[in-house]
């Protein structure tokens, strides 16, 4: 990625990271660019860097995370700042405190960066208007989820060296999916061409118009591909209403190495977890270790919210 | 109360086909005396007060068929008072009520109280409307006909549609007999169910669940076979899609007899200006693609739907504060309700003469009340505006108790100057 070396005099402009629909080509590499340097420190011995020393970081969890929410607690710690990850799956909210009324309650406190995660879309966007620090969106709703596209994005060019002209197949549940979106934006931004594929029920209605082709055919949506992701179906839409049945779901959408084999012979697997193992990907396929990046996106994962936190820390 | 005289008018009245220059006289009582290009200052007593318009346009006051009023329950979000003074300042002089107040106006002793604090507090012709079914449940009619003798001019459920197929069906045929309106809000819930804004590449890109607007047409389609079976006052409050208005047009076209609204926010407005989560453009039925916007101007024109109304929802900041999808629906709009619909003469998709039709008497005729027209003998309600004066919409400027208006900032091109109710100068723009 020649392009990327020349990014260090970008300043991103923004000062919230709400989605990759707000942000500049330029903007998402420094992001990458900034990521990649982080990706040793956090394989060295020594891990700690005092880059955001003195500076407090507020992680809002509305929704049950793990992944996301540890990786980001770390992220904020291995950069020196004080970091206050807060549950609030049971919290004030319940007792009918709105969200702006929490927000301006943690904004007195003068964190500098605020994480926040909402079942809410635009929840961020919301709260960006009314505190002082920095907010960036770890998963809203069904919007966005800029960190794991961000993560996602540099995952692949560790591995195959460019995004640009790369066939990117996502596939599961689109529309409930903050993730796709993501990436559909991401990747599209970095040049790769986008299959998703789902089930008609699960597929947005004119998502087209995202810049993607769009297949119901597994077979013909992962023609090629150079990377597939898979993306988590929720239990709740298993049964009845969306899809016949989890069995039904598994047959024509869950990857097997024989669906597989319709992409191109190198092609990777990626997932941004948690996984339903023999719903959605064969679990010997999850496993392999060849073909299978789920690990190193959890890894990278940590250096992206790094760079991102860095960026975004005013 | 003297006798008065608007000379240099360009009156516009549908109802009697006037579209010329003349004069107005309005006698003592309040009411039309005389009017046309045959009238003269010197058919009114020499003690008239006369009032050069300068070829401003004279029209009868507008009737808006969907306004919600906070009274009771809901005063902080507008009054009878509020209201009012919004309605007159943009020459609305008769405003059809919603019954979604807390209570309810579902019985008769509610409708005693809204009529008599009506006549106290505001300063408008209210046309109160009742609920459809008891606390707007959708289950069990409300007692059409006592309510009816108690002045409830139509029945609906405002924001809620009847789902029950059966429950319709009885409420058309009960109503069909005793010849009462019903106004039926069209939407599914199973399909609109957790919906806020329509389906399409916005809701994808704001991640937020669409409305799909077969939501919409498949209820009409429900009422408009009912309709063959039970032939009764049958109208549409609100139709915000393409989908929708060839239903309509079918159905008007084989001789159905129904009448059809569209919110002024569905005629000005499309998806695109929600923006970055703007909640004053949530709205119920939502805001659609421009073609659907650009159909619904053309179903106006071509008669298909019969009134524009400002579906006026008064909401407090604290409703509209939140993330999108649980904020409240709805914007108010009476004040700017015929600024914003002469913006459609300026681009030249709609006829003044259309505009004001769907403002005025069509409104009337549907609810079968004496009003939108300046026949001789008919009450002197009377909307006087310069057809090009500019202005810019404000919140802060606009009379509503609430400032949820889904235009903020609007450039427009028009602007009442007085508003006459039964001959009394009610409003003066400054």
């Amino acid at each position: 990625m020649a392009a990327i070396k020349n990014t260090s005099a970008i300043k991103n402009s923004q000062k919230h990271l709400l989605g990759i629909q707000n942000l500049s080509i330029l903007e998402a590499k420094n992001i990458l660019n900034e990521a990649k340097t982080f990706i040793k420190l956090n394989r060295s011995k020594s891990k700690k860097l005092d880059l955001l020393r003195g500076k407090t970081q507020i992680n809002l969890f509305f929704e049950p995370s793990t992944r996301t929410q540890s990786s980001f607690d770390l992220a904020g710690k291995r950069l020196g700042a004080d970091v206050m990850t807060m549950n609030m799956v049971n919290s004030a909210q319940k007792k009918g405190e709105t969200l702006i009324d929490t927000a301006m309650t943690l904004n007195a406190m003068h964190p500098d960066l605020s994480v926040i995660r909402q079942q809410d879309s635009g929840a961020p966007n919301l709260l960006s208007q009314k505190v002082n620090c920095s907010v960036i969106n770890a998963g809203d709703g069904q919007r966005e989820h800029p960190t794991q596209a961000l993560l996602d994005a540099l995952t692949i060019i560790n591995r195959k060296g460019k995004i640009e002209g790369l066939k990117i197949a996502i596939c599961g549940d689109i529309l409930h999916s903050r993730v796709a979106r993501s990436n559909i934006y991401l990747m599209n931004m970095l040049g790769a061409e986008v299959n998703v594929i789902a089930p008609k029920t699960l597929m947005p209605k004119s998502i087209e118009r995202l810049g993607v082709k769009s297949f119901t055919d597994m077979r013909k949506g992962l023609d090629s591909c150079d990377i597939v992701m898979m993306l988590r179906l929720q239990n709740e839409r298993m049964q009845g209403s969306f899809l016949p049945s989890k069995r039904e779901y598994y047959e024509y959408f869950g990857l097997t190495p024989e669906k597989l084999k319709y992409a191109s012979k190198d092609a990777l697997i990626m997932h941004p977890g948690p996984m339903n193992r023999g719903v959605e990907i064969d679990t010997k396929l999850a496993d392999d270790i060849n073909v299978s990046l789920v690990k190193e996106q959890v890894e990278l994962g940590v250096a992206v919210r790094m760079a991102c936190l860095k960026i975004y820390c005013k | 109360m003297k006798e008065k005289v608007f000379i240099n008018a360009r009156i516009i009245d549908p109802s009697q086909n006037i579209d010329e220059v003349g004069s107005v006289i309005v006698d003592v009582n309040g009411k039309i005396k005389s009017i046309g290009k045959n009238t003269k200052k010197t058919d009114a007593s020499s003690s008239a007060e006369v009032f050069d318009l300068k070829k401003n346009i004279l029209i009868p006051g507008v009737v808006d068929m969907k306004a919600f009023v906070g009274e009771p329950g809901y005063e902080y979000k507008e009054n009878f008072r509020t209201l009012s003074q919004a309605a007159l300042a943009g020459g609305v002089t008769s405003i059809v009520t919603m019954p979604n107040t807390k209570p309810i106006i579902d019985n008769v002793s509610m409708v005693d109280f809204i009529i008599r604090r009506g006549r106290d507090k505001a300063s408008v012709n209210l046309f109160p409307c009742g609920a459809l079914t008891k606390q707007m449940e959708g289950k069990l009619m409300t007692e059409f006909g006592l309510l009816s003798s108690k002045g409830i001019v139509g029945f609906s459920d405002v924001k809620r549609t009847v789902q029950n197929t059966e429950t319709m069906a009885r409420i058309m045929d009960y109503a069909s007999d005793i010849g009462v309106l019903i106004m039926q809000h069209v939407e599914d819930y199973d399909l609109s169910k957790n919906g806020c804004i329509n389906e399409g590449e916005i809701s994808n890109r704001l991640g937020l669940q669409g409305i799909s607007s077969i939501a919409e047409k498949i209820i009409i389609e429900r009422d408009l076979s009912l309709l063959s079976e039970f032939p009764c006052r049958y109208h549409i409050n609100q139709i915000s899609s393409k989908n929708s208005l060839e239903v309509i047009k079918k159905n008007k076209t084989n001789g159905k007899n129904f009448s059809v609204g569209v919110s002024i926010n569905n005629l000005s407005l499309n998806e695109n200006d929600i923006g970055d989560f703007k909640t004053f453009l949530k709205l119920s039925p939502p805001l659609r693609f421009e073609e659907d916007r650009f159909a619904l101007v053309n179903g106006v024109k071509d008669g298909l739907i019969d009134v524009i109304v400002s579906d006026h929802i008064p909401e407090d900041e604290e409703s509209k504060r939140l993330p999108f999808a649980q904020a409240a629906t709805g914007a108010i709009g009476i004040e700017t309700l015929l600024p914003l619909a002469l913006e459609m003469y300026h681009n030249e998709t709609l006829s003044l003469n259309k505009i004001i039709e769907t403002l005025t008497i069509n409104p009337s005729k549907i609810l079968k009340i004496n009003k939108g027209t300046l026949k001789v003998g008919s009450d002197a309600d009377i909307c006087i505006f310069d057809l090009n004066a500019p202005w810019v919409v404000k919140a802060d400027k606009l009379k509503s108790k609430s400032k949820n208006t889904a235009i903020e900032d609007r450039k427009m091109q028009g602007r009442i100057l007085m508003t006459f109710l039964n001959g009394e100068l009610v409003f003066c723009q400054q």
